[in-house]
C-alpha cells in the first residue's frame, strides 16, 4: 500500500483573500486543514527603527501607515504616548475632536473589514454598499487634514487644525452634470459637522441595510456559524483584545474600562458575543458600528455648542500661528526651533494603548531625553490575532482560511510594522 | 490606574516578590519591576495564577537595545569657542541610565483584566549571547512576540518551541534593530538582467541625518511628581 502523506500548500503571498501579503504554509490532509504556518513580515518597513532616527513630530505621519484602514487611531497612541511623558493634557475641544474622529475611523475600519470579508466568502453586493458610506467618511477626513486616508491631523497636545466652517464641495466634470453635483452637494452646503450629523441620521439605515444582506442570510450564516470558535479563556491566552475578545463573551473595552480622552462622559455600549465563533464577530462590530454612531452624534452636539482652542498654547511644543510669527521675533524662534530640531520628551518610558478597530493598539515609548525617541515599540492587535490563526484553522477546509482571515480583520500594515 | 491602585500592586509587589525582584518604580502612572532573567518564569507564573495579580494576558513583549542610551550628537551642557561648529560632538554621553552596564533588555507588559490593571517587567540581560527562558508556557500569545525579539534584537528565549525569524527577509544576516546596525542596512535587492534574477548587493544609499540628536535639560520636567495642568473647557 502506498504511503499517504499529508500535502503542504501555498497560499499567498499574492492572493485576494490573504488581505495584503500574507503567506500561509498549510499542511493538508485532503480538505481539512492539519497546521497552519504564517509567514509574515513581507511588508516590513522598520517603521520603529525609522522613528528612532527622527524628531517626534515626524513619525506621525508614520503611524498612519501602520494599520492603514485605521490611520487616526494609530495617531491616537503615539500623540497619547508623547503626551503623557510631556505629562500635556489637550484642550477639551480637542479630545472631543479626537474622540469623534477615531469613531469616525472605527466605522471606516469596520465598513473596510464588512466589504472585505463578505467578499472573501461570497457576497459580493455588501462591498459596494460599504464603500458607498466610506466615501463620505474619507470626505470628513479630507475636510479636516486635507487627505482621504493618511491624515496626520493628530498633535501632541491636540489636533491640527480646527474644524471647518464649510465643507468642500463636487464641481460639475466629465461624469457629474449640473443635475448630479447638485444632488451630490446637497448635505454638503454647510459645516463640516453639519455633514457629519446629516451622516450620523442617515447611517443606521444603512447598516440595517448590510443586516438584511447577511444576518440571515442562509449562505452567509453557512459560512460563520460554528467556524473557529475561540473560547473566552483561550481568547485570554492567545492575546486577543477588541472585538475578538469581545466575540468570545468578554467584557472588555478599553473606552471604557481604561477611559481615556472624554470617553467616561459619553453615552455607548459594549456589545459582547456569546459562542465565540466568526458570526458572533460579525454581530459584534455590527453594533459597533451602531455605538459609534451614537458616540459621534453626541460629540457633534458638544462641539456645537463648545467653541475654544484645539491644541495647546505652548510654543516649545506647538508651533505659534503663522501672523504671530510675521512681526513676533520669539515666535519666529520658537517656529525655527520646532521645525529644525523638535522639542525634548523628558527622559521615561510610558505604554499609551487605545482601543483600535481592530483591538488594543499600544505605543511603547522610551525616552532618554532627546529630540527623538529612544525606542517605540508598537504593539499591534493583528500581530497578536494572526499568532493565533494555527490555532484557530485546525480541523476547519480549506475554504474556512479565507473565513478566518476575514474575522481576524487582518492588515498587514500594522502586523509587518 | 489611579494612584491608589498603583500603591496596593506596588505594595502587594513588593510583599510576594521582595526576594525576586531588583527594582521597582512608578513613574508617569505606570509601575515597573525590574527582575533578573534567571527569575522570569517563576516571577511570571506568580504574577499570573496568584488572585491579588492575575495577570491574564501579557500585551505585549519586546526587546530593547540600551547600548545608545543617552548618546547624542549635540554637547548642549557646556560651550565652547570654535565657532560655528561649537557644540558638535559626534556620539557625546549625556545621560546614564540603570541599563548603561547591559546592553539588551527584555520588556514585558502585562495586563489584568480582573483586577484592571498593567505592569511593566523589564529583564536586563547579562550574558552572552543573551538568553532567556521563554514565557510562551505561561502565556501562548508571547510565541510570536519573542520570535520577533529573537529576529529584531537576537535575544534567544529558551524552551521556545520554534524560535525562527518572523519579520525580516529568508536568510537575512544580522539583527536590525541593534543600535549598531545601520539603518540603511547592509544589503539591497534588485533585478539583474544579466544574470535574468534577483540579486543581494552592497546598498548603494547612505544615511542622511537631516536633524540631529540632542538631549537638553528641562526645568519644566525635573519635578517629576508634579500633576498634569488642568484641561481648559
Amino acid at each position: 500500500m502506498p504511503e499517504i502523506r499529508n500535502m503542504t500548500m501555498n497560499f499567498g503571498p499574492q492572493h485576494p483573500a490573504a488581505h495584503g501579503v500574507l503567506r500561509l504554509v498549510l499542511e493538508m490532509d485532503g480538505e481539512v486543514i492539519v497546521r497552519a504556518d504564517p509567514h509574515i513580515g513581507l511588508l516590513h518597513r522598520a517603521t520603529e527603527k525609522l522613528a528612532e532616527s527622527k524628531p517626534y513630530n515626524q513619525s506621525i505621519g508614520y503611524m498612519d501607515r501602520l494599520d492603514y484602514v485605521s490611520m487616526m487611531c494609530n495617531e491616537h497612541a503615539y500623540v497619547r504616548a508623547i503626551e503623557k511623558l510631556l505629562k500635556v493634557t489637550p484642550p477639551r475641544r480637542a479630545q472631543y475632536i479626537r474622540v469623534m474622529y477615531s469613531e469616525i475611523t472605527r466605522i471606516l475600519n469596520h465598513l473596510l473589514w464588512l466589504g472585505s470579508h463578505g467578499l472573501d466568502i461570497g457576497a459580493m453586493t455588501v462591498f459596494l454598499y460599504c464603500f458607498r458610506e466610506r466615501e463620505d467618511l474619507m470626505d470628513c477626513y479630507e475636510a479636516v487634514s486635507g487627505t482621504r486616508m493618511h491624515a496626520t491631523y493628530f498633535r501632541p497636545g491636540g489636533v491640527y487644525r480646527d474644524l471647518p466652517e464649510t465643507m468642500p464641495q463636487y464641481e460639475p466634470s466629465k461624469w457629474h452634470g449640473e443635475d448630479d453635483v447638485k444632488r451630490l452637494n446637497e448635505n454638503r452646503q454647510g459645516s463640516l459637522l453639519d455633514f457629519i450629523e446629516s451622516f450620523t441620521e442617515r447611517f443606521p439605515m444603512c447598516v440595517d441595510e448590510y443586516e438584511t444582506l447577511l444576518t440571515d442570510n442562509r449562505i452567509w450564516k453557512q459560512r460563520t456559524v460554528g467556524i473557529g470558535v475561540v473560547s473566552p479563556e483561550r481568547a485570554l491566552q492567545l492575546g486577543f483584545t477588541g472585538p475578538m475578545l469581545r466575540g468570545s463573551g468578554i467584557e472588555w473595552d478599553l473606552r471604557k474600562k481604561q477611559p481615556y480622552e472624554v470617553y467616561d462622559e459619553l453615552d455607548f455600549d459594549i456589545p459582547v458575543g456569546v459562542n465565540g465563533d466568526c458570526y458572533d464577530r460579525y454581530l459584534v462590530r455590527i453594533e459597533e458600528m451602531r455605538q459609534s454612531n451614537r458616540i459621534i452624534k453626541q460629540c457633534v452636539d458638544w462641539l456645537r455648542a463648545n467653541p475654544g482652542p484645539v491644541i495647546v498654547d505652548d510654543y516649545k511644543l506647538v508651533p505659534p500661528p503663522r501672523e504671530e510669527m510675521k512681526d513676533d521675533m520669539e515666535s519666529l524662534i520658537h517656529h525655527f526651533k520646532l521645525f529644525t530640531e523638535g522639542y525634548c520628551v523628558p527622559a521615561g518610558e510610558v505604554y499609551a494603548a487605545v482601543e483600535h478597530p481592530k483591538g488594543e493598539f499600544g505605543i511603547y515609548l522610551i525616552s532618554d531625553g532627546a529630540n527623538k525617541p529612544y525606542r517605540v515599540k508598537i504593539r499591534a492587535a493583528g500581530f497578536a490575532h494572526l499568532s493565533a490563526m494555527n490555532e484557530m484553522v485546525q480541523g476547519h477546509m480549506l475554504a474556512d482560511v479565507v473565513a478566518m482571515i476575514g474575522t481576524q480583520d487582518i492588515v498587514f500594515g500594522e502586523i509587518d510594522r | 490606574m489611579t494612584s491608589a491602585s498603583l500603591q496596593t500592586l506596588a505594595e502587594s509587589l513588593q510583599a510576594r516578590l521582595a526576594d525576586m525582584i531588583t527594582g521597582l518604580k512608578i513613574a508617569n502612572g505606570e509601575i515597573s519591576i525590574d527582575v533578573p532573567p534567571d527569575r522570569i518564569t517563576k516571577v511570571c507564573l506568580v504574577l499570573r495564577d496568584e488572585a491579588e495579580f492575575s495577570f491574564e494576558q501579557v500585551s505585549d513583549v519586546c526587546g530593547v537595545d540600551y547600548s545608545a542610551y543617552g548618546k547624542a550628537d549635540w554637547e548642549t551642557k557646556d560651550t565652547t569657542t570654535t565657532g560655528f561648529s561649537r557644540g558638535v560632538c559626534k556620539d557625546v554621553f549625556q545621560k546614564q541610565d540603570p541599563g548603561e552596564t547591559h546592553r539588551l533588555a527584555v520588556v514585558y507588559h502585562l495586563l489584568s483584566l480582573k483586577h484592571n490593571r498593567r505592569l511593566r517587567v523589564r529583564c536586563m540581560l547579562e550574558n552572552h549571547p543573551p538568553m532567556i527562558q521563554s514565557v510562551v508556557n505561561i502565556w501562548a500569545s508571547a510565541n510570536w512576540f519573542e520570535r520577533e525579539a529573537f529576529d529584531l534584537y537576537g535575544i534567544l528565549f529558551e524552551g521556545h518551541p520554534d524560535l525562527r525569524r518572523i519579520l525580516t527577509d529568508y536568510g537575512f544576516i544580522g539583527h536590525p534593530f541593534r543600535k549598531d546596525f545601520p539603518l540603511e542596512g547592509n544589503v539591497e535587492v534588485r533585478y539583474d538582467p544579466e544574470k535574468q534574477r534577483v540579486i543581494y548587493q552592497p546598498v548603494t544609499i547612505s544615511n542622511r541625518v537631516l536633524v540631529p540628536k540632542v538631549i537638553r535639560e528641562d526645568n519644566r520636567y525635573t519635578a517629576d511628581e508634579a500633576e498634569p495642568p488642568q484641561p481648559e473647557s
